[in-house]
């Protein structure tokens, strides 16, 4: 069953410009690519009227708090993504390098620890193209 | 607001090709657009949009490829799998 969450244009605005002004004023780079980030901010958005909280929109929350706090947005393996990949895991956020033009971003590998193993055991027997 | 599962029709038929997703991932996003953009048939099931059982299913087959359970997941023929909006591995898997 889907639900059916409609978030005005107007509100992807104003939270798309709070977050480009609070990342200018704390040294961080809002991804200057506006369709893409417009996006992203439209699933923090969703996230919020989901949740309750402002999940990465490129990770599947629990819709616990507790469980989730290291997922909300700017979540804790931001810098460290920043540094490595030049963007975070979604890429709401990006580097200097990027913003300059002098690297790419690109879909990265999932930095959060996994929750647990796959209990059907043929999966080591499959082919993964990370 | 896209459907939870949806059957994308395409030209491209010869693999049995299941895309995993979240409605809220531009990454996702990409990734479905590139598979219709080639004309690719596939399975598509957004797993935030599930509820209940039926997510903690799509879950566990995502878990069975890709244990960090991160999105897109896209799997072919039941036996590979490309993990996040990778074009390239995509053509390659799927032989485009």
């Amino acid at each position: 069953m889907s639900e059916e969450i409609v978030i005005p244009p107007e509100k992807v605005d104003a939270l798309y410009e709070t977050l480009k002004r609070w990342a200018e004023s704390t040294g961080y780079n809002l991804n200057p690519d506006e369709e893409f980030t417009r996006g992203l901010v439209e699933g923090l958005l969703i996230n919020r009227q989901r949740y309750g909280y402002q999940s990465c929109p490129c990770r599947l929350a629990s819709g616990d708090k507790r469980k989730d706090k290291d997922i909300i947005c700017p979540c804790d393996y931001r810098d460290a993504d920043l540094a490595d990949w030049g963007a975070c895991y979604c890429a709401l956020y990006v580097s200097d390098e990027v913003l300059r033009g002098e690297r790419e971003i690109q879909s990265i590998p999932e930095r959060r620890p996994p929750e647990g193993r796959c209990s059907w055991d043929q999966s080591a027997q499959r082919e993964q193209h990370n | 607001m896209p459907e939870a599962r949806g059957s994308i029709p395409g030209t491209r038929s010869e693999h049995h090709t299941v895309f995993y997703g979240l409605s809220t991932c531009m990454w996702c996003k990409r990734t479905r657009q590139f598979l219709e953009s080639q004309g690719v048939k596939f399975d598509l099931v957004y797993v935030d949009l599930l509820r209940g059982q039926e997510r903690e299913e799509a879950v566990e087959q995502v878990r069975c490829w890709n244990s960090a359970i991160s999105f897109p997941t896209v799997v072919m023929d039941d036996s590979r799998c490309v993990v996040g909006y990778k074009p390239e591995k995509l053509k390659e898997a799927l032989g485009l």
